[in-house]
């Protein structure tokens, strides 16, 4: 929950400029996706004049506008009325409600694996029809059609995801110190030294959010412990005392223990919060006073929204740096699923499925689909390409955000469980045991086992 | 609701005509006598004000008694379960502790403050816009103090107010260091030695300039230094040497020569040190050169840590030690004002001739505060205490808002952490619902001293 919210936050702050980049795909015309007009469509629709949908999801602001383009172009194709409803910040409460009072949305668009599951369980989600299905084998690896399954059925179609395993930095602070992109663990760090001794603060962290910091820890700890052992963190089958997890916080220490390696060493990351890490960097073009920033493409919001960098010139990202045998990939994401059945729903979910509807909102930027049949020449820049390239290719092995798969006590709240333990553990990076203490004893309580 | 009362039955008034007084006195009893003849009306004048008071008050609370002994999802009986977890949580108690910490010193402290302005409001000529400045604040609500409390206590001085005039005045006393974080590459010929400082592994000699590099002084300090000279070998036996940044842009420079287009490090202090002792000392020039005596000849150099001081960040007002005072101090900057207004209202109606009387009988103007006007404020300290006590016990804005994420668990009090634990992250409303009633327990003997001392003051 808390990425969506971080990346919702960033998304209103960013939404003006959004809208700004956006304008040069579509100040050309009002009415519909360029995007969908120059290319045929692959995917058929029935047609359904005069019937009525409701879609519901957090997204507000230039991803509302850029998502009413996707169902702008579904109305015309199908001849169907689709109404756009904003769910607020927690889509599960809004969902709750609305199917208790007997009105659900026809379609709604979870950001969390763990609602979607609780959902289908409680039998409030219909399953996908065979169209939509179809499109779902053809488009979607076997690891987002799992996401989006329970018990074998599937449920969901991850429309927009979320790369999480990103290192954005500034051009100049790069040039300045002669450094490239780190492929390694161990290069990420003599990077970070050398960029250092150029007189620059190495790596902004926004500590003072405790998300930032779990999203460091899954990084470290999906690439290190590859896997199968993430897997069984993220359900708590294997304790946070576990080995790996000693491995994974040393790792992580040995950049967190440098303080001259962090922006405003120890305690000025963990008063930094999001936004700021990432202006530290591109607010001041000529002199940066961090070179990078850790986190999501959303920073890419950030940076258009609050800073003057162009992304791809000014501001430029890599892959996370692998610490084991491969990089991570780690993914947070929306799935549409479908609350009310009816041929409207499912045309809907198949469209959503399709590289079509993928396509309109690419092309506006800001955003990532995980269709592997997406042309990479959708997305307007090469940094979304790259973003976009690292996702698809990182096959089945992506995974989803632990701390989204957590209960939201230890996962998602400020001044609690694993942000907390996190935020202890960035102010003292030498005690590593006690991080892990700390971590389980909160995992303990939350998972309730 | 009319007040039955024993007047007896009156004559009566012509209807249309205003009542004189007593007409009016002896209508209300008659009423009085209509509702007493029957009940049901009474009731049923009274039914809107029950039902409100039972609808939002009654039922609440009463449901929350209950809800504290159900489990989490309200199902089950949990019997003292909850309150159990509130006394072993580690984070209730710290809560139980600042709400101690809170209600001790901020009525203390506003109230204080209070009588303070508003004696010495009464004496000044401006005492009105005085009052009406201390006052303004109370117009504020809670978000939007807590919101710019938030920033007055931002760590970095070019943001926050506090630590802007912190610093300053630290920094009028304190010399900041020439080149704070500079540091040596791993790879240089110095080693740390302790509180800052850095050591030569070699010793020097007068013959050989001592080059002594150093990194991590961001481009736009050096970006008026002149380049960096090597240092001649200096004349009768005097040692050499040159600091300087061993970096240039692009970081192609071979690490410890002085390249061109290396800059100077003016002003460092650099220590010859023989057996532990220093012997001589000396500060770079503009070119990053400096000259020892010989007698510095065999000995170690070394770069005191004076030289590489990070500049004073101020004061971590919102760190784990400080967040709980610092919001506290919020909190009076708030209330401080309604503490003032109320005792400046007793203070308008104490007896003027008894202050003039101990003036006249020889006593100082502290022996009349001490000795007669603190005892005749004492109702009014007592009420103003009392109700800022009772605020105090429920406060939750300015913590949740004032405190990070960080931090917010070392400034949690108990109505926050009621808030965490119902609608946070466990979603536990057993648990809050048994804080809630808890805070209710410790409102209750405040509210008693107040009631009393109220119907007391009726009574007189």
């Amino acid at each position: 929950m808390r990425i969506s919210h971080a990346a919702r936050t960033a998304c209103a702050l960013g939404a003006a400029a959004v809208l700004a980049v956006a304008t040069a795909g579509c100040a050309a015309d009002d009415e519909g996706s360029e995007w969908a007009r120059s290319h045929k469509p692959t995917v058929e629709l029935p047609k359904l004049n005069g019937q009525k949908l409701q879609v519901a999801a957090v997204w507000t602001g230039g991803e509302e506008d850029n998502f009413r383009k996707v169902l702008d172009e579904f109305e015309k194709r199908t001849g169907a009325r689709v109404e756009f409803v904003p769910t607020g910040d927690n889509v599960a409460t809004y969902v709750g409600s609305k199917v208790q009072g007997g009105s659900p949305p026809d379609i709604v668009m979870l950001p969390q694996v763990g609602v979607l599951r609780q959902f289908a369980e409680k039998g409030w989600l219909k399953p996908l029809g065979p169209r939509a299905r179809a499109e779902l084998r053809k488009n979607f690896s076997k690891g987002w059609r799992d996401l989006g399954s329970h018990d074998g059925t599937p449920y969901g179609v991850y429309y927009k995801v979320a790369n999480k395993s990103l290192i954005w930095y500034s051009t100049q602070a790069f040039r300045d110190a002669g450094v490239g992109e780190a492929k390694t663990w161990k290069q990420f760090l003599d990077d970070a030294q050398a960029l250092s001794d150029s007189g620059v603060d190495p790596v902004s962290v926004g500590g003072a959010d405790g998300w930032v910091l779990t999203d460091w820890f899954e990084n470290i700890y999906l690439s290190q412990a590859g896997p199968e052992k993430y897997d069984q963190l993220a359900a708590h089958e294997i304790t946070w005392t576990d080995p790996s997890v000693e491995r994974a916080l040393t790792t992580l220490g040995e950049l967190f223990g440098q303080r001259h390696l962090l922006a405003g060493g120890n305690g000025g990351a963990l008063r930094t919060d999001f936004p700021k890490s990432v202006t530290q960097i591109f607010g001041q073009l000529s002199d940066p006073e961090a070179a990078m920033v850790f986190e999501a493409d959303f920073v890419g919001v950030n940076i258009e929204g609050d800073t003057k960098a162009r992304i791809g010139v000014d501001a430029q990202v890599y892959p996370f740096p692998r610490v084991g045998d491969t990089a991570p990939v780690v993914t947070a994401g929306d799935a549409a699923a479908i609350l009310k059945d009816g041929k409207g729903a499912q045309a809907l979910a198949t469209f959503l499925a399709s590289q079509d509807a993928a396509g309109i909102w690419a092309a506006e930027g800001g955003y990532v689909s995980p269709n592997r049949n997406l042309d990479l020449d959708a997305y307007p820049n090469a940094p979304q390409r790259e973003i976009a390239k690292a996702l698809v290719g990182a096959g089945d092995e992506f995974r989803f955000d632990m701390s989204d798969q957590a209960p939201a006590a230890f996962g998602g709240t400020k001044g609690e469980g694993e942000w907390k333990a996190l935020q202890d553990f960035l102010k003292n990076p030498s005690d590593v045991r006690g991080a892990q203490r700390a971590l389980e004893r909160a995992a303990t309580k939350a998972y309730g086992k | 609701m009319p007040t039955p009362t024993t007047t007896p039955p009156p004559t009566g008034g012509e209807p249309g005509q205003t009542p004189a007084p007593g007409q009016e006195k002896a209508a209300a009893a008659k009423r009085g006598s209509a509702l007493r003849s029957r009940p049901w009306l009474a009731a049923l004048f009274l039914l809107p004000a029950l039902v409100l008071l039972g609808a939002l008050i009654v039922y609440p609370i009463g449901y929350s008694l209950v809800r504290a002994f159900l489990d989490q999802d309200g199902s089950g009986f949990a019997g003292f379960d909850n309150f159990n977890e509130v006394f072993t949580d580690d984070t209730t108690l710290t809560a139980f502790r600042n709400n101690l910490i809170w209600v001790i010193v901020a009525p203390a402290v506003c109230t204080a403050l209070g009588l303070i302005f508003a004696v010495l409001t009464e004496r000044v000529r401006w005492g009105t816009a005085f009052k009406l400045l201390v006052f303004m604040p109370m117009a504020i609500s809670m978000l939007a103090a807590g919101i710019i409390f938030r920033l007055v206590y931002e760590q970095d001085p070019d943001r926050g107010v506090a630590n802007a005039m912190w610093t300053t005045v630290h920094d009028t006393f304190v010399d900041t260091a020439p080149w704070p974080e500079a540091r040596p590459r791993p790879d240089a010929p110095l080693r740390a030695s302790g509180d800052g400082s850095y050591t030569t592994r070699g010793t020097v000699s007068a013959a050989d300039p001592a080059s002594i590099p150093l990194v991590g002084i961001p481009p736009r300090e050096t970006a008026d230094a002149l380049p960096a000279e090597r240092a001649a070998p200096g004349g009768k036996g005097e040692i050499t040497g040159t600091v300087w940044q061993d970096f240039v842009k692009g970081g192609r420079s071979e690490h410890g020569v002085i390249d061109q287009n290396e800059k100077a490090l003016k002003g460092i202090e650099v220590e010859a040190v023989r057996d532990g002792r220093t012997v001589a000392t000396a500060k770079t020039g503009a070119d990053g050169t400096f000259t020892l005596p010989a007698k510095a000849e065999g000995a170690h150099l070394r770069l005191p840590g004076s030289n590489f001081e990070a500049p004073y960040g101020g004061v971590d007002w919102l760190g784990p030690t400080l967040v709980t005072p610092a919001i506290i101090g919020s909190y009076v900057w708030m209330w401080a004002g309604f503490a003032m207004v109320l005792i400046a209202a007793g203070l308008a109606g104490v007896p003027r001739e008894l202050l003039e009387q101990a003036r006249v009988d020889g006593a100082g103007e502290w022996t009349v505060f001490r000795r007669i006007t603190v005892p005749l404020l004492a109702p009014v300290l007592a009420v103003v205490t009392v109700t800022l006590m009772i605020n105090v016990l429920k406060i939750f804005d300015l913590v949740y808002i004032i405190s990070p994420g960080a931090t917010q668990k070392d400034a949690n009090v108990l109505a926050l952490q009621l808030y965490l634990e119902s609608f946070g992250g466990g979603a536990n409303q057993g648990v809050g619902s048994a804080i809630a009633v808890i805070l209710l327990l410790l409102v209750v003997p405040v509210m008693v001293v107040n009631i009393r001392r109220l119907r007391r003051e009726s009574r007189r």
